[in-house]
């Protein structure tokens, strides 16, 4: 089974970054400085973060001036709600044989 | 937030003592799991082997075992076949209960961990960032031997 998922859990693991993509997410678009204006961390710890949700393909950068500008792509969460989805019609059909290997007796 | 667990559920035209047989013997597992053939050692650490024609064979960990009542294990869903031991950290953990519900079975799967499985997924991308670090150093070294050579 492939996981395209994989890096997006890794991304999303941590709350703060969840926030920081929730934050990007409402606002359309943000720096680092102006997202940890809004959160209780540091600048710093915002440019971490967004560079893991970057490496994930969670948010991509435009750079402006000295500031690089983050906007959030939505694609890879959608993966991750349909991966998630997989996962589950996999163990209803799972659930299915077994009840049909029960009930035959 | 990211969903850490999906869980299911399934009521059974059949006794527990049936349903714990089919979801705890190889010779059951390989066929609704797997899809050929399974080991398993039903003990709490004890190992087990799923296969598929298809994918190959995965590893699993037995957890718990409380006959007719619940049964976990771990695996390593995205390993690749004949993958390595599932630890935390590289598997989720399954877990069945079964419920008497009159005549029938009520059984329930939980299967949990993915956010523990991106904390390694993490790690692994920090290890893969390291070694890119350390290949662009090494190359850059390369580029200045090259150049002194060459002036």
């Amino acid at each position: 089974m492939s996981a395209p998922a994989e890096g997006v859990f890794a991304a999303l693991a941590d709350p703060t970054r969840w926030r920081v993509l929730s934050l990007l997410a409402e606002r359309g678009e943000g720096t680092a400085t102006s997202l940890a204006g809004e959160l209780p961390v540091s600048r710093v710890a915002v440019v971490k973060h967004l560079a893991i949700l970057d490496r994930a393909g969670l948010v991509k950068g435009r750079r402006e001036g000295r500031e690089v500008r983050y906007t959030v792509r939505t694609e890879p969460l959608g993966e991750t709600a349909r991966w998630m989805a997989g996962i589950a019609s996999q163990w209803d059909a799972r659930l299915a044989a077994i009840k049909r290997m029960a009930e035959e007796g | 937030m990211v969903p850490n667990q999906i869980e299911r559920e399934t009521v059974i035209n059949a006794p527990v003592e049936r349903v714990w047989e089919l979801i705890t013997e190889a010779e059951h597992l390989g066929r609704w799991f797997g899809d050929a053939g399974a080991e398993i050692d039903l003990r709490p650490g004890g190992a087990m082997v799923l296969r598929w024609s298809e994918y190959g064979t995965s590893r699993g960990r037995v957890v718990a075992v409380e006959p007719r009542t619940r049964f976990s294990y771990r695996w390593a869903p995205f390993r690749e076949p004949g993958g390595e031991e599932p630890v935390e950290g590289n598997s989720t953990l399954v877990e069945f209960t079964l419920q008497p519900d009159g005549d029938a079975t009520r059984l329930r799967v939980v299967e949990s961990g993915f956010a523990s499985l991106a904390t390694s997924a993490e790690q692994r991308a920090k290890n893969f960032n390291g070694n890119s670090e350390g290949w662009a150093h090494e190359t850059g070294e390369l580029r200045e031997y090259a150049e002194k050579v060459a002036a």
